[in-house]
């Protein structure tokens, strides 16, 4: 199609004919390519207030467009698909089959806060981006992102003992997300590390794999925070309609 | 008492990543406390802070680690400073002590959760959190460290890396953005100060506060090596020898992706990372062994050799 318009139209929508004469008129071919219009009717009113009910989502309704998220983005610099300005605009509007079609990259925002720092009107969309990864893995658009399972593979390190010892963390990292560990550039890594460390240090990191490092006196911790999250969780999944919608299935398959 | 004075005994919280992958950060921090004669009080039986994976999970348990941290330095070691070289742990102290001080939920979560642990809730106000950076430019300064520099690091070039997490939100950082003097969150440069002091150059270095990907540097890894890539190539286009950093977990960000960059693209950089701790401690006349030169993962030790550091 030689207008520039092209790239805003998805080649879903474009149909050319081979033979096609409407009304005694040839619109056959190349110069009668047909753009095919799009009916929006699924509009999904909850979506916005659900994802405002997710942490980091507070503040999405303050946003008025001015596109400086998506301008300062450093995944936006390298994907120009993600788009955190258009995703907001589409939950706002409920647009939620408009949204899923970028469902499997929003996880990918790195949390550099630059958004943050440009946002005019403090939507905080970096938050914005989290809530959405969230709502979309809560509601089963997409499944577990890795990222999530380090961050659950993280937490639960620290709830249970207080601190964070690396090696422990990622083997665990690895194993959840069933990847090998013995990937070229992890070896290549480990090697260069150990041509220059005392064994004295290699002791010591050995070590620190056996007796991991831990918060004494954590237990009360422990479980103040743990209670805290279970009681977290369960008023997230009430405000997305979760317990309602097992509740309904169940009903359903019991009839 | 001056600024100077108060940050001369400091409650040092290293954070978990000194004590693994940035363990040279760890090393060349203190020794360089202990040749400026500065004192460094470790935080009593401290915690993790939470880093970005707690804030992921919920934002307030975050807030509630970090107020764990600062309330033990009040409350049972009764400093009122607390200094973190950590970019993830200072931000996140720094993001706590305002959340405490600006929203009621955040307080109300942490003193329940702090008395079912059994101390003392943290009141925003107790304690200040200051960087590596701030401490040694507030205390010891740019004049200071010219008085007390025995090996010039001049002849090196350096691009001074800060990453993301020293400078954004600019809403928990209010100080700096407070004029002359003070840090900019737009285009810090306390780093390049003290490093000037020591004698480097320098470099014109547009990605000071780019981030490196670090939120998934396992989990999403090629968004990472290409970010790094990045920065190190525009660092070495700027004519720098060395990228100065003054984080574990960007330090750590950058050797880890300079290799994964060698070994999955072919694209090999040839440009050296060292903590700033570790090039001024050498500055100061220390041995890179006693800075933890040896530790990093990138190896620079034939370079610190041809520049008389080594
Ligand atoms: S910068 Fe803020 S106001 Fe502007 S589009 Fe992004 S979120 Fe909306
Ligand atoms: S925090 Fe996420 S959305 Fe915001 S600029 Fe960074 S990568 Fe983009
Ligand atoms: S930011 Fe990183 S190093 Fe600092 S306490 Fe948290 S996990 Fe540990
Ligand atoms: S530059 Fe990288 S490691 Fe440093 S704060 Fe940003 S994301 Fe984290």
């Amino acid at each position: 199609m030689p207008i520039h318009e092209k790239s805003l139209i998805r080649p879903e929508n474009l149909t050319t004919h081979d033979e096609l004469v409407l009304d005694g008129v040839d619109v056959s071919g190349h110069w009668s390519t047909f753009i095919e219009s799009r009916v929006v009717n699924d509009y999904n009113e909850a979506m916005e207030d659900e994802i405002a009910a997710l942490p980091g989502g507070e503040y999405i309704h303050r946003c008025w467009q001015c596109g400086s998220c998506t301008n300062s983005c450093t995944v936006h610099a390298i994907n120009p698909d993600f788009n955190p300005r258009f995703w907001i605009y589409l939950i706002r509007m409920g647009m939620e089959s408009e949204l899923l079609r970028d469902k499997d990259i929003i996880w990918q925002c790195v949390s550099c806060n630059k958004c943050t720092y440009a946002c005019p009107r403090d939507v905080v969309p970096e938050g914005v981006m989290k809530a959405t990864a969230h709502w979309l893995e809560m509601k089963g658009h997409t499944p577990k992102s890795p990222s999530m399972h380090f961050d659950e593979v993280f937490t639960e390190q620290i709830v249970a003992t207080g601190k964070i010892e690396e090696s422990r963390t990622i083997r665990r990292f690895f194993k959840r997300t069933s990847q090998g560990l013995m990937q070229p550039w992890m070896v290549e890594m480990v090697k260069r590390m150990l041509k220059h460390l005392p064994i004295g240090m290699l002791t010591r990191m050995g070590l620190a794999t056996l007796v991991a490092p831990r918060t004494s006196n954590w237990s009360n911790a422990a479980s103040a925070i743990q209670e805290y999250i279970d009681e977290q969780h369960a008023e997230q999944e009430k405000a997305l309609s979760l317990p309602e919608l097992i509740d309904a299935a169940q009903k359903d398959a019991a009839a | 008492m001056t600024t100077k004075d108060k940050y001369k005994k400091v409650a040092y919280y290293p954070g978990c990543a000194l004590e693994g992958t940035g363990h040279a950060y760890n090393r060349s921090t203190k020794a360089i406390g202990k040749e400026l004669g500065l004192e460094l009080v470790e935080v009593e039986n401290w915690n993790c802070c939470g880093a970005m994976e707690v804030k992921n999970i919920d934002p307030k348990i975050q807030t509630y680690l970090s107020s764990r941290v600062m309330s033990v330095a009040a409350n049972e070691m009764d400093m009122d400073v607390v200094m973190a070289p950590c970019n993830g742990c200072y931000h996140n102290l720094k993001k706590a002590e305002y959340d405490l001080a600006n929203d009621a939920d955040s307080a109300q979560v942490v003193d329940r959760l702090s008395k079912k642990a059994g101390h003392k809730t943290y009141e925003s106000g107790q304690v200040e959190t200051i960087h590596a950076l701030d401490w040694i430019k507030d205390t010891i300064g740019e004049d200071g460290l010219r008085e007390r520099v025995k090996n010039s690091l001049s002849g090196i070039k350096i691009a001074n890396y800060y990453g993301c997490m020293y400078t954004r939100p600019r809403h928990i950082f209010p100080e700096k953005d407070s004029g002359p003097g003070s840090e900019s969150t737009s285009k810090p440069h306390f780093m390049d100060d003290l490093l000037e002091a020591a004698g480097a150059e320098n470099v014109d270095f547009p990605l000071k506060t780019a981030c490196c990907g670090g939120a998934h540097t396992l989990s999403d890894s090629d968004t990472s090596t290409k970010l790094v890539l990045n920065i190190l190539k525009t660092a070495k286009l700027a004519g720098a020898d060395v990228i100065a950093t003054e984080c574990p977990t960007c330090h750590t960000g950058l050797e880890m992706h300079q290799i994964r960059a060698e070994k999955t693209l072919g694209e090999k950089v040839d440009i050296k990372i060292l903590y700033f701790t570790q090039l001024l401690g050498m500055a100061l006349g220390l041995k890179p062994k006693k800075v933890g030169v040896h530790e990093n993962i990138s190896d620079s030790m034939r370079f610190l050799k041809e520049k008389g550091l080594a």
